[in-house]
C-alpha cells in the first residue's frame, strides 16, 4: 500500500472509535446543554445552574480544593521522585509501595478515610486511647467545615499523588547525569541544581502530570461524596444531582460543559507557563 | 601557580582495581595528555582530580594545596565533558555564564567575560541560541567556552573532540591548543587518539590497566618508549619486535644478523625498530614481502622475518611485489631493546 496513505489507514479504527464513543456523545451533550425547554437554542440551562445558590459554593469548594491539593501533591511528588531517583538499591520496591493507592478507586479511598475520621473510626479510638478526648467526637459535621475539608484534601493527596510521582520519576530518569556533574563542577549547590536543572528539564513531564492532576481535581466527586456528603458541595456533585436527583439532564449537560471549559482553560495556562522554547529540549 | 600533584592515587570499584598507585606531577601551565586504550582508567583519574569520583586512597594537590576533600567547585577547576553537557534549556550565553552566575558575579562582569570567551571560540553569533539548534562542533565550542569563562587554574577535558568528524577534529585540535596556551591554564586532556596526544601535548602520560607506564614529551614517548606496551601502542603502525640472542659482549644476534646492543647478561632480549627506520640496503635483515599497501605518501609493506611479522614504511616510488625478498637495514641510532620478562626498555 502507498506509504503516504498507510499511516492514516492505520489510525482509522481508533479515530472511528473516538468519533463514535466520544465526539458523538459530546455533540449530543452540547446540544442538550444549549437546548431550551421549547426546543430552540438558548443559554437557559447555563443561566439556571449558575444562578442556583449552591453554584458559587461548589465552584469555590472545587477551586479551593484544587488550589490546595494540587500544589501539595506537586511538591510531594517532586520530593519523592528526587529521592527515588537518587536511590540505588530497592528503588523499584519503594516505587511499588508508594504507588499502591493508585490501584484503589476514588470511592474506596473515600471510604477508607471515612473509616479513619468517622465517630467510631481509628482516629477517635486513638485519641480516646491516649486520653485526648473522653468520648468519641463526630469530626465530619457542618460544625467542623475545616475538618471536612482537611479530610477530603488528605484523602485526595493520599490517593492521587502517585500518578504525578510516576510521571515525574520517568521524567527525571531522562535527564542525563552529566548535567549534574557539570553543575557540580560549575558551582551549583544541590538546591540550585534542582531549581536550575531538574525543574526546567522536567517541564514536559510537569506539564503532563499537572494537566492530568488538575483535570482530575476539577472532576473530584466520589471522595467528597464519601467524606462530606452534602456538607461540601462540588461541581461534579452538582452535575450528578441535576442528572439523577432532579432528572434535569439539560442542566447537568450545562454543568458538564462548564467543568470542561474550566479544565481546558487551566490546561492551556499550564501548557503556556511550562512551555519549552524551540531547540531547548533534551 | 597551579601545579598539580597526584600522590599515590588508587581507586577500586568493588573488587575491580581501576587505578593502582598513580603518581604524577603536572607543571604550572603544562598541557598534559592522558593517553591510553579504552577502560585503562583515564576518565577515572580525571574525575578524581575533578572531585566527581572519590579515590580509594591517595592525595591530590593543586597549587600547593591539598584539594581531594573539597567539593568540585572549590578546587579551582573547570571541565569539558565528553558529551559536552551543554544545558539544553539555557541559551549559549547562559550556558557559558552558568558558572559565573553561580559565583554571583555582577551582570556586566558576566557579559564581559562571556563575550570575551565567545569571541575566542568564534561563537559570538550563537549566543542567543539553544543547544538544540547547534551542531556538534558548535556545542563543543560552547563547552570549552563555558570552562574558559571561569578563568580556572586548571582545565580538565575528557575526550572533548571524540564526537567530531575527522576534519573538524583536526581543526579544533590546533585551535584548542592555541586558546589554552594563551589562557595560561594548566590543562589535563584525556584521549585515546594518539595523533591528538602527539600533536597537542607538552607531555603525554601513557596509561595501561590502571598504571601510568610513561610520562614524557611526545617525541620521547615515540622515540624512547619506556616499555613494550608504549612501543606497541604508539605509532601507526607500531614498533616491530624481533627476538635477539646474545652474541658476545654488547653484541646481539637478530635473524642471523649481529647488532650492537646493551651490555647485559640476559639470555634473550627483544630488538625493536619503527617501520619508518628501515631502509633497503645491500646488507641487513632478510624479509619476504607479504602485503604491499600503497598509501600515497609512502608504501607500507608487511613482511615476514623468521616467523614474525614485520612492517616497513618505504618510499612511495619503491617497487615491491608480494613474495619478493627484501634486505632491510635498520638505522642504528633508532634501534631499541626490551627485556621480555619485565617488558621494560633496556639501554
Ligand atoms: N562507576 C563504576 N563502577 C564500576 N566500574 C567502573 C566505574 N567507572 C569505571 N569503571 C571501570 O573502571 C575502568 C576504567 O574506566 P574509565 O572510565 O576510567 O576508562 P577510560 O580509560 O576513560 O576508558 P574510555 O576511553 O573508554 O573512556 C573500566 O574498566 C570501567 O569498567
Ligand atoms: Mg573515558
Amino acid at each position: 500500500m502507498n506509504a503516504r496513505i498507510l499511516p492514516y489507514v492505520l489510525i482509522l479504527p481508533v479515530t472511528l472509535f473516538l468519533c463514535l464513543f466520544f465526539i458523538y456523545p459530546f455533540v449530543l451533550v452540547s446540544q442538550q446543554a444549549f437546548q431550551a425547554a421549547d426546543g430552540g437554542w438558548s443559554m437557559e440551562n447555563f443561566q439556571e445552574v449558575v444562578e442556583y445558590w449552591k453554584f458559587p459554593i461548589s465552584m469555590k469548594n472545587t477551586l479551593l480544593l484544587a488550589a490546595i491539593v494540587v500544589p501539595v501533591q506537586l511538591a510531594l511528588a517532586l520530593l519523592m521522585a528526587t529521592m527515588v531517583s537518587k536511590m540505588k538499591k530497592g528503588r523499584d520496591m519503594v516505587l511499588y509501595i508508594w504507588t499502591i493507592p493508585l490501584g484503589i478507586s476514588d470511592l474506596a479511598a473515600g471510604i477508607i478515610w471515612l473509616a479513619i475520621f468517622e465517630q467510631s473510626g481509628f482516629l477517635n479510638s486513638m485519641l480516646h486511647g491516649i486520653g485526648v478526648v473522653d468520648k468519641p467526637v463526630n469530626f465530619l459535621t457542618y460544625q467542623n467545615p475545616w475538618i471536612v475539608f482537611l479530610a477530603i484534601a488528605l484523602a485526595e493527596i493520599w490517593r492521587a499523588t502517585a500518578i504525578m510521582l510516576v510521571i515525574l520519576v520517568a521524567g527525571i530518569g531522562l535527564i542525563p547525569k552529566e548535567y549534574y556533574e557539570a553543575a557540580d563542577v560549575f558551582g551549583a549547590s544541590k538546591w540550585k541544581q534542582f531549581t536550575r536543572i531538574t525543574f526546567p528539564l522536567l517541564r514536559p513531564s510537569l506539564q503532563t502530570a499537572l494537566v492530568l492532576r488538575v483535570i482530575l481535581a476539577f472532576e473530584i466527586f466520589a471522595v467528597v461524596a464519601a467524606l462530606g456528603g452534602t456538607l461540601f458541595p462540588v461541581l461534579m456533585g452538582q452535575t450528578y444531582s441535576y442528572q439523577f436527583d432532579l432528572l434535569n439532564s439539560g442542566a447537568a449537560a450545562a454543568m458538564a460543559l462548564i467543568i470542561l471549559g474550566i479544565s481546558i482553560g487551566f490546561t492551556l495556562i499550564i501548557l503556556r507557563i511550562l512551555r519549552v522554547p524551540k531547540g531547548a529540549s533534551i | 601557580m597551579a601545579e598539580i600533584q597526584i600522590k599515590n592515587i588508587a581507586k577500586s570499584f568493588g573488587a575491580f582495581q581501576a587505578l593502582n598507585d598513580i603518581n604524577l606531577t603536572i607543571a604550572d601551565q603544562e598541557f598534559m595528555v592522558l593517553l591510553g586504550a579504552s577502560g585503562c582508567g583515564k576518565s577515572t583519574l580525571l574525575r578524581i582530580i575533578a572531585g566527581l569520583e572519590v579515590a580509594s586512597s591517595g592525595e591530590v594537590w593543586i597549587g600547593g594545596k591539598r584539594i581531594d576533600h573539597l567539593s568540585p567547585k572549590d578546587r579551582g577547576i573547570a571541565m569539558v565533558f565528553q558529551n559536552y553537557a551543554v544545558f539544553p534549556h539555557l541559551t549559549v550565553f547562559e550556558n557559558i555564564g552558568f558558572g559565573l552566575r553561580m559565583k554571583k558575579l555582577p551582570n556586566d562582569e558576566v557579559t564581559r567575560r562571556v563575550e570575551r570567551v565567545a569571541g575566542l571560540m568564534h561563537i559570538e553569533m550563537l549566543l542567543k541560541r539553544y543547544s538544540g539548534e547547534l551542531s556538534g562542533g558548535q556545542r563543543q565550542r560552547v563547552a570549552v567556552a563555558r570552562a574558559l569563562a571561569m578563568e580556572p587554574d586548571v582545565i580538565l577535558m575528557d575526550e572533548p573532540l571524540s564526537n567530531l568528524d575527522a576534519l573538524l577534529r583536526m581543526e579544533m585540535r590546533a585551535e584548542l591548543k592555541g586558546v589554552l596556551a594563551e589562557s595560561k591554564t594548566t590543562a589535563i586532556y584525556v584521549t585515546h587518539d594518539q595523533v591528538e596526544a602527539m600533536s597537542m601535548a607538552d607531555r603525554i602520560s601513557v596509561m595501561h590497566q590502571g598504571d601510568i607506564v610513561q610520562a614524557a614529551s611526545p617525541i620521547e614517548v615515540y622515540r624512547d618508549p619506556a616499555a613494550k606496551f608504549v612501543a606497541s601502542f604508539i605509532g601507526n603502525p607500531p614498533m616491530n619486535f624481533l627476538p635477539a640472542k646474545p652474541a658476545g659482549p654488547s653484541k646481539w644476534q637478530v635473524a642471523g644478523q649481529t647488532f650492537d646492543g646493551p651490555n647485559t647478561d640476559k639470555a634473550v632480549l627483544q630488538f625493536a625498530i619503527r617501520p619508518e627506520d628501515m631502509q633497503p640496503a645491500e646488507q641487513g635483515l632478510v624479509a619476504t614481502a607479504k602485503i604491499v599497501e600503497p598509501l600515497g605518501a609512502h608504501l607500507l609493506v608487511t613482511c615476514q622475518i623468521g616467523d614474525a611479522l614485520f612492517r616497513v614504511i618505504l618510499d612511495s616510488d619503491a617497487v615491491v611485489k608480494p613474495g619478493q625478498s627484501l634486505t632491510l637495514a635498520p638505522q642504528p641510532d633508532r634501534v631499541r631493546w626490551f627485556d621480555p620478562d619485565t617488558t621494560l626498555a633496556v639501554a
